[in-house]
């Protein structure tokens, strides 16, 4: 009698906690207290991007410890940069013991601005832009270089037969001048550089991505004359496909973001192109606006390029000296823009370059629907499972059902109490635990047929059902319960959902069917006088 | 109401049949999976871009767009090689699924030149807010890194199994689930590879949870036939498990069958994201109750029995 006891007040106490944290979910205005805790959706249903980042650290010879700082570093310059982007409610997370960062942006429709604005290392350089001489030289150079190492760009052979140079040949037509074929095709760069309307220091939307791989291979890069480099300018937004200006440049920079104070967004209200739109105002400190004074004071007439993360964004004639501390970039900005470059530049620089290696967006239409779908697979299969219990096993099919509804039900509650966050694969494991968790009661059941078909008194099949069942449930759940914890160590986002709803399932699905209708079991068979059970 | 009343199939008699038919079924899988080089991976394994875009016109007047003028457009803009597919909408929507190699790096943002070069050739298509549907870009490291755990999380998970029913059983139940639960993923593998379906994380996740099932099955029969040795020890080894699987049978059944329809359910109405999740699952109750009957138990009698010819200790002493 006292094991009763006991056992009505494990079922009481389960019942009231799943009740208390389950009912938010189906009656609104509730007292605010006790909605505190709540089931959140996840990305894939309420829709957002997530983000994974890697601190890059493979052209870097840091410590373990300075490693260490870099991804803290990096975490919280981001963590701002986010803040100050504006979404609500931004996860961002460390991967434990890596040099990942997991950034997740609910709600957000166009994850393109948010990966531009994490990736952005916001490296500000001043630097003068080269004299035409050096210019000159520089082409010359790479020209050469290109023609004498073609094989190892095979991405440029279009540049290298040029029929302009085949008719040069033949007005010539000396041996000589044959020998000299190589030297009149060998313009690869410049050709590569001048736009198709013939502009020289142009390039076309289509080259761009060969000459980024050229910008990036290290023995391209030592053939460029000392003391210089070559640069991109920047994209024009609203035409993405036009051509973009080169630079080359003075490799030194004169002055750096360290001397940045501060940048602020602002709106020109001119006529010309140039004064007209969003800009972005620097402000240096004292001693960056020093060093700028001098710079521009000692170098009227020469053009200095503001580079941001090794672009061009502008490279104006200095016209004057400028004594107060203070840089426009102008140019084709959108507010935007402008607005994500300003947030970059004053939350600082990124210690170490970061790559995006994982980006999932989920669009709230997907999101929506897939809640709406997850609700009726789960209200039709329910509803069919509980229909054919009641079919099948009569009134102890009810009990079943019953005690399918507590399931869910607790599986809800507990995953609001731990304030989980409920995916579409979470969705999946509950509905799989509906069919599953019957599975329980089925086993207890044909035990008790099997009893009753043997010739055993009610009160004896029933006890001898459930204590026998009742091993059999254990090594079934427990080695599923071992999966679904294996699948939560391994899994990602939304598998670990799925693992987690699997997971209390099954615990609930045992108190459910061992104790809980167990417990109705003895109530309706002491309290009948029936020598008949419906099962 | 009952299905079942007292059962006596042969089921231990017909396991031959049963092991050709298992054979063929996963002959056939691997032959397909040996034609195509292994599993059909996603982008999760593989690296690249998938993205599911929504084109409903509009504009008055705007046609659906052509599958052939997206491919036309993604190859001009340097995207080659893209796979184009039109999957069905409700309520009229036009939805097409796109499926590219990364071109260069992470940083090069295929998906976004993807976005781009949609925006600006079908305008009259795009809607800005309801454009992505979804839009995922795995960099190829994560992809490698993410093989090596899926097949460890399956290791790890046989491992703890075996462990589990050695101990609650014996080291040999524990083998014969394991080979049916090979049995089980081998078929859903290569019925995935057969149909050209993709293996992706969520496949996975189903993978382990065929394991899960299947196994859950298999012990309950295991659980009546160590029952039943101890009850029925004069009789042979066939014929007790093959009465313990006979008085499992309607249980076996009942669950298979609410399993089957809930995750058919899920199948039917559950939306695009799950569907071929739950299609693997559909199949691995089918598989995974099967193999409880046909395989594992089976197993147990092969391996009793050649225990018998060595120890000679049942039915004969007693």
């Amino acid at each position: 009698m006292r094991n009763r006891k006991i056992r009505g007040l494990i079922i009481l106490v389960v019942l009231l906690v799943t009740a208390y944290y389950f009912l938010p979910m189906v009656v609104p205005n509730l007292p605010s207290f006790w909605t505190t805790k709540r089931l959140i959706l996840g990305l894939d249903l309420q829709g957002g991007t997530q983000i994974q980042l890697e601190v890059d650290f493979s052209n870097s010879e840091l410590s373990e410890k300075e490693r260490e700082d870099a991804i803290k570093t990096a975490y919280e310059i981001i963590r701002n940069r986010i803040d100050q982007f504006g979404v609500a409610e931004p996860l961002i997370q460390r991967v434990a013991n890596t040099n990942r960062i997991i950034i997740q942006l609910p709600g957000l429709k166009d994850p393109g601005r948010a990966k531009d604005l994490i990736g952005k290392t916001a490296m500000l350089e001043f630097k003068f832009v080269a004299s035409s001489e050096q210019m000159q030289e520089t082409y010359e150079a790479m020209d050469k270089f290109l023609q004498e190492n073609i094989e190892k760009y095979d991405f440029l052979e279009e540049f290298t037969d040029v029929e302009e140079t085949e008719e040069v040949v033949d007005v010539l037509g000396t041996e000589e001048d044959i020998e000299d074929e190589s030297y009149d095709n060998a313009m690869i760069f410049t050709d590569l550089t001048t736009s198709e309307e013939g502009i020289p220091l142009q390039i076309e939307h289509k080259h761009i991505a060969k000459l980024k791989s050229l910008l990036k291979d290290p023995l391209f890069l030592q053939n460029v004359p000392t003391g210089l480099q070559i640069a991109m300018g920047k994209e024009n937004k609203n035409d993405p496909y036009s051509a973009r200006d080169i630079y080359i440049l003075h490799r030194k920079a004169e002055i750096t973001g360290k001397s940045l104070e501060n940048a602020i967004t602002r709106i020109g209200q001119g006529y010309t192109a140039k004064d007209k739109g969003p800009y972005m105002l620097l402000e240096f400190k004292k001693s960056g606006a020093k060093k700028f004074k001098n710079i521009t004071g000692q170098n009227i007439g020469e053009r200095l390029a503001i580079m941001l993360d090794d672009i061009v964004f502008i490279a104006p004639t200095i016209e004057s000296r400028i004594p107060d501390g203070q840089a426009r970039i102008t140019g084709n900005f959108s507010i935007e823009e402008c607005h994500d470059y300003v947030i970059v530049l004053n939350a600082g620089s990124l210690p170490a370059p970061v790559n995006i290696i994982e980006e999932r967006t989920v669009g709230p239409t997907l999101g929506s629907d897939s809640i709406k779908a997850g609700i009726l697979a789960a209200i039709i299969g329910m509803a069919v499972v509980i229909l054919f219990m009641i079919i099948y096993y009569g009134l102890s099919g009810l009990f079943a059902d019953l005690a399918l509804v507590v399931n869910v039900a607790f599986i809800i509650a507990v995953m609001t109490m731990l304030e989980g966050t409920l995916t579409m694969p979470g969705i999946a494991g509950m509905i799989l635990t509906i069919g599953m968790a019957v599975d329980a009661n089925v086993i207890i059941f044909e035990r008790i047929r099997e009893n009753l078909r043997d010739g055993k008194t009610i009160r004896s099949a029933v006890d001898n059902g459930f204590s026998r069942a009742m091993i059999t449930i254990l090594d079934a759940n427990i080695t599923t319960l071992i999966t679904a914890l294996v699948l939560y160590q391994f899994g990602t986002g939304p598998i670990k959902g799925f693992a987690v709803t699997l997971s209390i399932g099954i615990v609930g699905s045992m108190f459910a069917s061992i104790i809980l209708v167990k417990a109705i079991f003895d109530g309706f068979v002491t309290n009948s006088a029936k020598d008949k059970l419906s099962i | 109401m009952r299905f079942f009343g007292k059962t006596k199939i042969d089921f231990i008699g017909k396991r031959r049949i049963a092991f050709a038919i298992s054979l063929v079924i996963i002959l056939a899988g691997i032959v397909s999976l040996v034609i195509n080089k292994g599993p059909n991976y996603s982008i999760d394994f593989t690296g690249g871009v998938s993205m599911e875009l929504e084109l409903t016109p509009v504009k008055e007047g705007a046609q659906a767009v052509e599958i052939q003028a997206i491919r036309d457009a993604l190859t001009n803009a340097g995207i080659q090689d893209a796979e184009i597919q039109e999957i069905k909408g409700t309520e009229g929507r036009q939805l097409v699924l796109i499926k590219t190699q990364a071109v260069g790096d992470m940083k090069d943002k295929t998906s976004t030149k993807v976005i781009d070069v949609i925006k600006k050739e079908f305008p009259d298509n795009v809607d800005p807010e309801t454009l992505i549907r979804l839009q995922e870009e795995v960099g190829p490291k994560i992809g490698e890194e993410l093989k090596g755990k899926a097949i460890l999380a399956i290791f790890w998970a046989l491992l703890g199994i075996i462990l589990y029913i050695w101990w609650r059983f014996e080291f040999t139940f524990g083998l014969a689930a394991v080979a049916a639960l090979f049995h089980d993923i081998l078929i859903t593998i290569g019925i995935f590879s057969l149909l050209g379906k993709d293996i992706s994380l969520s496949i996975v996740a189903a993978l382990l949870m065929i394991v899960g099932y299947s196994l859950n099955d298999t012990i309950v029969v295991f659980d009546r036939i160590r029952e039943d040795l101890k009850i029925y020890r004069k009789e042979s080894y066939s014929s007790v498990i093959n009465h313990s699987i006979n008085e499992t049978l309607s249980r076996t059944i009942i669950t298979s069958l609410t399993t089957f329809v809930v995750v058919l359910s899920l199948y039917l109405f559950g939306g695009s994201v799950i569907h071929d999740f739950a299609f693997a699952i559909l199949v691995g109750v089918i598989v995974g109750t099967y193999s409880s009957i046909f395989v594992a138990s089976p197993l147990m009698v092969e391996h009793f029995n050649k225990r018998e010819k060595k120890l000679g200790t049942r039915g004969k002493k007693r």
